[in-house]
C-alpha cells in the first residue's frame, strides 16, 4: 500500500488512460443516472402511498407491495451498483496506471446488466417476485446480472494481474475485494433462495447474511474506495495514515462479515448466531473509527476546501454519513434498542441514511471529479451543483429525521401492551407526511443532477482554465508563495 | 508470498469463514429440520398447507404483503409480542417448514400475521378487507386489492361466492356484486391457514399470565 502522490501517472499517460476508460465508464454512469431518476420517483410514490393508500388507484402493477421492491432494486442494482462499478473501473485504471484492457468486455457487461434489470423490474411489477428482501429480481433477471458481473470480475483480475509494478493504494484493495466478493454473495443467495430454494427454516439466516454483506462487502467498499481516492487527490496531500487504512480494510473484511443476524433478535434463528452477530456488529466500530479518523486527519486544517470543491463537498458529507450510519447500526444491535426499532420506520431511515446520505453522495462526489476527465470539458453550471447539494442534503436530513422520530414513536406504541395497533399508525403518520415531502426534495436534487449530467454530456464547458468550482478557492498554506 | 496473494488469501478466508457459519450451518442444520408427528390426529406439526393455500402463498409474495406485515412472534424476554396477543408462543425456525419462501418480515406497518388464522377465521371478512380495507377499519392504510376481485352484474340470484357486507361508499353499484378471483380465494386460504398454536419442544406455549 502506498501514497497516491507516488503513483500518479504523468499527464500524457493520464490522458491516454482516461480516453481508454471513456466509453465503458460513461455507459455505466449514464445508465446509473437513468435508474436514479426512476428509483427516486418510485420511492416518492411509495412514501405517499403510505399516507394515501388509494393514491393512483389500485391496479396490480402499481400496488405498494410491488412498487416498493421495484424502488429498492432499481436503486440498489441500477443506480448504486452501476455508479459504483463505473467509479471502480476508472479508479482501477488510474491506480493501476494502465489503459483499460478489453473495454468492450465492460460495455457488453453494462448492456447485460441493464437488460437484466429492465426485465427484472417489469417482472416485479407483473407479480413474479418471491418477495425476499434485496433478491426480488426474478431468476431470469438475476442470471443476466450475474453473467454481466462475471465479465466484470474476469476483467478485474486481468487488470490487477497485469498492472504496472508498484504497491497498491487502499482504494484498489477495496475495489478488487468488492468485485471478487460480490459474485460469491450474489450467487450464493440466488441459488439458495431463488433458483433452488433451501427449506424455509434455513432461509431467514441466509437472507440476512446476504443483505448485510451486500451492504458491507459491496456498497461500503466501493464508496470508501472513491472517498479514499477523492479526498487526498483534491487536497493534493497524502492520506494521513496508510496503516490506519489497512486496519480499516482488514477489520471491515474480518469483522463485518459476521454481523447481520442481530437484526433478527428474537427471530427464527439460533440465539448463538444472534449473539455472534451482535458482538461483530459492535466491533464494526473499529473499521468505522479507523476510516473516520483517517479522513478527518487528512482533511484537518483544509476544511475550507469544502467551500469550493464540489467533489470534496459531496464526498466528505458522504463520509460523515457513513460514520453516522455505522454508529446507528451499532446502536440497533443492542437488544433493548432493537426490540423497539425493529419492524418500524426507524429502519427505513437507517437504510436511506446509508444508501443516500453515504453511498449516493460519495458517488456524486466521484462523478463530479471523473466525468470532466472523461469528457475533456468542465461542468457547465456551478449553481446547479450548489442546488444539487442543498436539495440532497436537506432532503436526506429531513427524511432521516422524520423516519427516525416517527419510527421511535411507532416502536413505542407497538411495544406498549396497552396501546392499540391504531396508535402506532397514528404516531407514525405525521412523520410519514414529512418523509413524503422530503421525497420531493430528493427527487428534485436527482433531477438537478441528471439535467446537469445531460448538459455535461452534450454541452460541456471547454477551454476553461480550471475546474468548475463552487467558490473562488482561497490560497492554502502550501500553495501560497 | 507477494502482496497480491496475501490480499487474495485474506479476502477469501474472511469471507468463507462467515459463509460456512451462516450459509453452511443454516442449510445443513436448519435445512434438515423435520415436522413432528402429532400422535392424536396422526398429522404433523407444523401442519402441511392445502394446495390452495400454497398458491395463496405465491400471491402473498407476488403482491408484496411482507413489506408491511411480519410473520414472527418474538419471545417474551425481548418483546411484548405475546402479551399483545400476536400469538400464544414465539415463532421458531421449524414454524417456517411449510413456508416457501419464509416470510419473517421486517416491518410492522401493518399488524403481524403469524397467527392471523387464529384471530380471524371468517373468509368473508378477509375478502371484504382485501377488497376495501377501509370498509372494515376506517383508518387503515392498507392498499386495496380490488384487482383480485371481479365486479359483476347480478344475473338472477346473487352468487353464493359474492363478498358480503360491503356497505355505504364501499358497496358495489346497485345490481352488481363483487366476486373473488381464484387468486383471492387462494390468498385468503393462505391467510386463514396462518396459525402457530401447535406445541413444539423448542417453543412451549406458556399458559401462565
Amino acid at each position: 500500500m502506498t501514497a497516491l502522490t507516488d503513483i500518479a501517472p504523468p499527464a500524457n499517460a493520464r490522458a491516454a488512460i482516461d480516453a481508454s476508460a471513456r466509453m465503458p465508464v460513461l455507459i455505466f454512469f449514464v445508465s446509473a443516472v437513468f435508474w436514479l431518476l426512476i428509483g427516486s420517483l418510485l420511492g416518492l410514490i411509495c412514501a405517499w402511498k403510505m399516507v394515501f393508500p388509494t393514491l393512483l388507484g389500485s391496479q396490480a402493477w402499481m400496488t405498494f407491495g410491488r412498487l416498493r421492491p421495484a424502488h429498492l432494486n432499481v436503486l440498489a442494482y441500477g443506480w448504486a451498483s452501476l455508479a459504483g462499478i463505473g467509479i471502480g473501473i476508472w479508479l482501477m485504471a488510474r491506480l493501476c496506471r494502465m489503459c483499460l484492457p478489453q473495454p468492450g468486455l465492460l460495455s457488453i457487461a453494462a448492456v447485460f446488466w441493464n437488460l437484466g434489470l429492465i426485465a427484472g423490474i417489469l417482472g416485479i411489477m407483473a407479480g413474479e417476485s418471491r418477495s425476499i428482501a434485496w433478491l426480488e429480481l426474478p431468476s431470469y433477471a438475476s442470471t443476466l446480472i450475474f453473467v454481466a458481473f462475471v465479465l466484470i470480475g474476469i476483467w478485474t483480475i486481468l487488470m490487477f494481474r497485469s498492472r504496472r509494478p508498484g504497491a497498491a493504494y487502499v482504494s484498489e484493495w477495496y475495489i478488487f475485494a468488492a468485485f471478487l466478493w460480490f459474485p460469491w454473495i450474489y450467487a450464493t443467495a440466488n441459488i439458495l433462495l431463488i433458483w433452488q430454494p433451501a427449506p424455509g427454516p434455513a432461509q431467514p439466516a441466509i437472507n440476512w447474511w446476504f443483505a448485510q454483506n451486500l451492504i458491507s462487502l459491496w456498497f461500503v467498499p466501493m464508496g470508501l474506495a472513491s472517498a479514499y481516492y477523492m479526498i487526498p487527490k483534491v487536497l493534493g496531500r497524502p492520506l494521513y495514515s496508510n496503516s490506519l487504512a489497512m486496519l480499516g480494510f482488514w477489520s471491515l473484511a474480518i469483522v463485518s462479515v459476521w454481523s447481520g443476524a442481530q437484526h433478527l433478535i428474537g427471530g427464527p434463528i439460533p440465539t448463538w448466531m444472534v449473539s455472534l452477530s451482535a458482538a461483530a456488529g459492535i466491533m464494526t466500530c473499529i473499521p468505522i473509527i479507523a476510516v473516520a479518523a483517517n479522513f478527518h486527519m487528512t482533511m484537518s486544517g483544509h476544511f475550507d476546501t469544502l467551500r469550493w470543491s464540489p467533489t470534496l463537498r459531496f464526498t466528505v458529507f458522504g463520509a460523515i454519513a457513513y460514520s453516522l450510519t455505522g454508529l446507528q447500526g451499532i446502536l440497533m444491535a443492542i437488544p433493548s434498542v432493537n426490540a423497539l426499532t425493529h419492524f418500524t420506520d426507524f429502519t427505513t431511515g437507517h437504510a436511506h441514511l446509508g444508501l443516500y446520505g453515504f453511498f449516493s453522495m460519495v458517488m456524486f462526489g466521484g462523478m463530479y471529479f471523473i466525468v470532466p476527465r472523461l469528457i475533456g470539458g468542465e461542468w457547465p453550471s456551478a449553481s446547479m451543483i450548489r442546488w444539487h447539494f442543498g436539495l440532497a442534503v436537506s432532503g436526506i436530513a429531513l427524511m432521516f429525521g422524520a423516519l427516525t422520530l416517527g419510527g421511535l414513536l411507532q416502536g413505542l406504541a407497538l411495544y406498549d401492551p396497552d396501546a392499540s395497533f391504531k396508535t402506532s399508525v397514528e404516531f407514525a403518520t405525521p412523520f410519514r407526511w414529512i418523509s413524503g415531502a422530503s421525497g420531493f426534495l430528493i427527487l428534485a436534487a436527482n433531477i438537478t443532477f441528471a439535467t446537469l449530467f445531460l448538459r455535461m454530456l452534450f454541452w460541456p464547458l471547454r477551454g476553461q482554465a480550471s475546474a468548475t468550482l463552487l467558490a473562488p478557492p482561497e490560497e492554502t498554506e502550501e500553495t501560497a508563495p | 508470498m507477494n502482496k497480491f496473494s496475501v490480499l487474495l488469501f485474506g479476502i477469501f478466508t474472511a469471507f468463507f469463514a462467515s459463509w460456512g457459519v451462516f450459509v453452511g450451518y443454516s442449510s445443513i442444520v436448519l435445512g434438515r429440520l423435520q415436522p413432528l408427528p402429532d400422535e392424536e390426529t396422526r398429522g404433523y406439526f407444523p401442519p402441511s398447507l392445502s394446495g390452495l393455500a400454497i398458491s395463496g402463498q405465491k400471491s402473498y409474495a407476488a403482491n408484496g404483503c411482507l413489506y408491511c406485515h411480519s410473520q414472527q412472534v418474538r419471545p417474551p424476554s425481548l418483546s411484548t409480542d405475546v402479551k399483545k396477543g400476536l400469538g400464544p408462543r414465539s415463532t421458531v425456525a421449524r414454524d417456517f417448514l411449510r413456508s416457501q419462501p419464509a416470510f419473517p418480515g421486517t416491518m410492522r406497518t401493518g399488524p403481524d400475521l403469524a397467527n392471523v388464522g387464529l384471530r380471524q377465521l371468517d373468509p368473508n371478512w378477509h375478502h371484504r378487507h382485501l377488497y376495501d380495507p377501509r370498509s372494515v377499519t376506517d383508518w387503515s392504510i392498507m392498499p386495496s386489492f380490488r384487482y383480485l376481485y371481479i365486479l359483476r352484474r347480478i344475473e338472477g340470484h346473487s352468487s353464493e361466492e359474492a363478498v358480503q357486507g360491503l356497505k355505504g361508499p364501499h358497496a358495489p353499484p346497485p345490481g352488481f356484486e363483487v366476486i373473488p378471483t381464484s387468486e383471492a380465494k387462494a390468498l385468503v386460504a393462505y391467510l386463514v391457514s396462518l396459525k402457530k398454536n401447535y406445541p413444539l419442544p423448542e417453543a412451549s406455549i406458556s399458559t401462565g399470565k
